[in-house]
């Protein structure tokens, strides 16, 4: 239940007066377990103490007639979580300590039978009682949370590591403590207690505990360096002046000043001056962007040079920077497949090694060596302690955290598990030609009238068609006919048919544009620009065709200028052993054109855009695993059926839900680097799964003895302890190592 | 004397395998209006084990008192749901309307464990 227990912050809209402040006030008092509610009408908040329902809170301010929500300042909750942190990693570190410094004098005592008698045992004998009533103290200090966490999990039919510890010490305690009460029950010179086992394996278990917790702060690095980037307060411009205000109190509507090199507080559209802003924290894209008046700008971004003022459209959790936030933090949460099996393993892990310990002890009872009770007791009580199931459990979602991290980093944020590991397992990327491989922002570059008609007239209709058409073409049309100051004509019937072209009545004839295929398929005649649409094409161009009454007009040439580093990202894609193939609806020629440019290896061409994600289908029948690369609007089916769907953004503004992978970058380069981000956590995962099961599947079996019989080698408890502790930091360090990866 | 422990042995593994991997705690039967709280406790999910009506949106409220890292993040791993748990403040889960069966949500690691069962 979400209760104010504590102070909380509301932010409050609608009040226009003083006299609002009294009956927010009123409304908020007047709930039950409201202790004290104060409104600030210039900051427009309120203050609430208590234990009341926030859902209730908010609530009744809005029957008050005004609209309230609860200000949550992400930096203030990570601070106080880092705090949080730090707290039990000291606790850690003191239990650690504690157990360590008993474990001197218990170690002392051990050195008898270490030395094999070389000091004499009766000496050391007397101090026995004395380490019962110290590791005691250890386990009540240092290590409760292991036998309470036992205790619960068992209840729950669970077993888990403090289960394994519990019960390696309870057993080693409890047989130390009988062994000194009542050495007479064990054969002479056999009864030797292990205090100094319970003093070490607990201080160095505690004390990996605790590195691990450092280790982990740095797996999430990502999240706190994009947390960091919001702006503490924002200046508002309210009733003509100019305040600073925590930025966790700015509403949608609220006018922000920004000076030059400043951070812009929260998402909205500039509405006077201009200036240019780095993205690159958000983006991966080192070029600041232009903005004019009308531009939207994301929280979290550098202003570089000018001064703006801009309207707050999103603020809060809304943000794109929240969003992204979000998103990384949801990833980081994703299990992949290849954790699965780590998974599956954990989950029957424990109670096997309780059986192994089980097995060892009997084993050694009956047929080990002299003393056999000690001899079975010393192997069960390894095998306890030197099982790691946090090593195993670990494996994967470390990798996965800093993996989806360094992803954020590049602009590439990532969705799930699954497109985390299959991104690296692509065979082919296919990608979109406008938009993706091209600018996306055509141009005319010719105009070609046929005999008889002239340049502008031509221009004149296709622009007069074009302006009820949404398809990226036409706005090179009207752009060029803007240019050109022409007025529209009217149009009649206006009809667009996908992939191919329109039509419509203009001036009371009837005009026909679109691509070839759609003036061959209506029985127009193209032969007289043949040549010239050729020549055209293999300039990179798209040549359209306008035919006035079923008779060819001329030509109108588009061109899509390529991207400036498409061409390298190709050459970085073939560097990784990845086929790529372009998909257009445009005509062959032009696409080949393209492809020629850029180094891709296949086309498909022409292809309407229902049929896109059947060629993304065929492609995946064919036994290669597909990446798809598309805007995320229009190639949404097709970025849907593909193995792993990238949406391509164009900068703050992107729909961040609607694929796999989303770059937040428009460069083709973000395809590479999240592979090959893709690829290095895969393997880091790998490595980590590796070492916690070889870790396991050697260690059980050793600790067990089973070198004895050859070897005459029984592990001690303590190093079983002290590798156990140090499994758990090396698989956390390992995966922090992703940090310095560089795609 | 080696008879006895052989014997004790051979009953703690048939003890170990009836507790861990053949019975199961019963479940508390939960409404879907229900609020529906659970503690990250001493290593482990309390109540750990719920029975929830099937094919209705369900809002869990955890509350976190658990200081071990294991336990900051719930993953409903078969329904691709996680959350962060804060440390000692109620966070809100909300899950779509679950299929009949078994939903398992665990921590990060796989350690700390609890199902649904949609009913």
């Amino acid at each position: 239940m979400t209760t104010a227990n504590e102070s909380i912050r509301l932010a409050i809209d609608g009040m226009r007066c003083a006299g609002c402040v009294a009956s927010v006030e009123k409304a908020l008092r007047a709930i039950p377990g409201v202790a004290e509610a104060n409104v600030n009408y210039a900051s427009r908040t309120a203050e609430v103490s208590g234990n009341a329902e926030i859902a209730i809170l908010l609530a009744a301010v809005g029957k008050a007639g005004y609209q309230a929500s609860e200000i949550i300042d992400e930096e203030t909750a990570d601070s106080e979580k880092e705090a949080a942190e730090h707290a039990h990693y000291r606790l850690l570190m003191r239990k650690s300590w504690f157990a360590l410094a008993v474990a001197i004098p218990a170690l002392a005592f051990g050195f008898p039978a270490m030395l094999d008698d070389a000091i004499p045992h009766a000496l050391m004998q007397e101090a026995s009682p004395v380490l019962a009533l110290l590791t005691l103290a250890v386990m009540l200090y240092s290590g409760p949370q292991f036998f309470v966490g036992a205790w619960k999990s068992l209840r729950n039919h669970t077993a888990t590591m403090d289960t394994l510890i519990a019960l390696g010490m309870a057993a080693a305690w409890g047989y130390s403590l009988t062994v000194t009460a009542a050495p007479q029950l064990f054969p002479a010179g056999t009864a030797e207690p292990f205090w100094d086992v319970i003093a070490v394996v607990i201080g160095l278990v505690v004390l990996g505990q605790a590195l691990e917790m450092r280790a982990r702060g740095r797996t999430s690095e990502a999240v706190k360096r994009l947390i960091g980037l919001k702006p503490k307060t924002a200046r508002v411009v309210r009733d003509g002046q100019e305040i600073d205000i925590p930025l966790a109190e700015v509403r949608v509507g609220d006018t922000l000043r920004v000076r030059p090199g400043e951070k812009i507080a929260v998402d909205g559209v500039l509405i006077e001056g201009h200036s240019s802003v780095d993205e690159s924290m958000l983006t991966g894209e080192p070029m600041p962007v232009e903005k004019q008046i009308g531009g939207e700008v994301a929280g979290g971004t550098l202003n570089k040079s000018g001064t703006f003022l801009f309207s707050a459209t999103r603020v809060g959790k809304d943000t794109a920077l929240s969003r992204i936030v979000d998103m990384v933090r949801q990833a980081q949460g994703a299990k992949p497949a290849i954790g699965r099996l780590a998974d599956t393993v954990s989950a029957w892990f424990v109670p096997a090694v309780l059986i192994v310990a089980v097995v060892t002890f009997v084993i050694w009872f009956n047929i080990g060596p002299e003393p056999q009770l000690n001899f079975a007791m010393v192997a069960a009580v390894t095998v306890l302690v030197i099982a790691c199931p946090c090593a195993l459990g670990l494996a994967t979602p470390m990798s996965v955290m800093v993996g989806v991290g360094k992803a954020a980093e590049h602009g590439i944020l990532i969705r799930n598990g699954d497109a985390l590991q299959q991104a690296g397992n692509l065979t082919t990327v296919i990608l979109d030609k406008t938009g993706t491989v091209t600018m996306g922002k055509p141009a005319v570059t010719s105009l070609i009238p046929a005999a008889g008609r002239d340049t502008v007239g031509l221009l004149h209709l296709a622009a007069s068609l074009e302006a009820g058409s949404e398809h990226p073409l036409a706005e090179a049309v009207l752009n060029a006919a803007k240019g050109h100051d022409l007025t529209l004509l009217p149009v009649q019937n206006f009809q667009a048919v996908a992939g191919q072209g329109v039509h419509g009545e203009v001036d009371g004839k009837h005009v026909r544009f679109g691509n070839y295929k759609f003036m061959e398929e209506h029985g127009i005649d193209c032969t007289a620009l043949h040549a010239q649409a050729q020549q055209s094409a293999a300039r990179a161009e798209t040549p359209m065709f306008l035919a006035v009454d079923g008779v060819l007009a001329g030509i109108v040439a588009v061109a899509d200028p390529i991207k400036p580093d498409s061409k390298t990202a190709i050459a970085r894609l073939h560097a990784l052993r990845i086929k790529v193939v372009m998909l257009t609806g445009d005509n062959a020629a032009t696409a080949h054109a393209v492809a020629k440019q850029v180094g891709i290896d296949a086309v498909f061409a022409e292809v309407l855009p229902q049929d896109k994600d059947k060629q993304v289908a065929e492609l995946i029948a064919r036994g290669e695993k597909v990446g798809m690369v598309g805007d995320g609007i229009n190639d949404a089916p097709a970025l849907a059926r593909a193995d792993v769907g990238f949406a391509i953004g164009t900068g703050t503004d992107v729909a961040i839900e609607s694929a796999d992978v989303t770059l937040m970058s428009g460069s083709l380069h973000g395809v590479p680097n999240a592979i090959a981000i893709s690829r290095a956590t895969v393997r880091n995962i790998r490595q980590n799964l590796f070492g916690a099961f070889i870790y396991n599947v050697l260690g059980i079996p050793i600790a067990a003895g089973i070198f004895y019989p050859i070897f005459g080698l029984l592990l001690n408890p303590m190093i079983a302890g002290a590798a156990m502790a140090m499994s758990s930091v090396t698989v956390v360090s390992n995966a922090g190592r992703l940090r310095w990866f560089k795609p | 004397m080696s008879i006895f422990v052989t014997l004790g042995g051979i009953a703690a593994i048939v003890l170990i395998i009836w507790w861990f991997w053949l019975s199961k705690p019963k479940a508390t039967h939960m409404e879907a209006q229900q609020t529906i709280d659970i503690l990250v406790k001493d290593g482990t999910y309390q109540p750990a084990a719920l029975e929830v009506p099937a094919g209705q949106a369900l809002t869990l409220h955890f509350t976190r008192h658990d200081a071990t890292p294991c336990a900051e993040k719930v993953v409903f791993s078969d329904l691709g749901i996680s959350a962060e748990l804060p440390l000692g403040k109620p966070t809100t889960v909300n899950l779509p309307a679950l299929k009949p069966g078994e939903h398992e949500f665990t921590c990060q690691m796989g350690m700390y464990r609890g199902r649904l069962i949609a009913t």
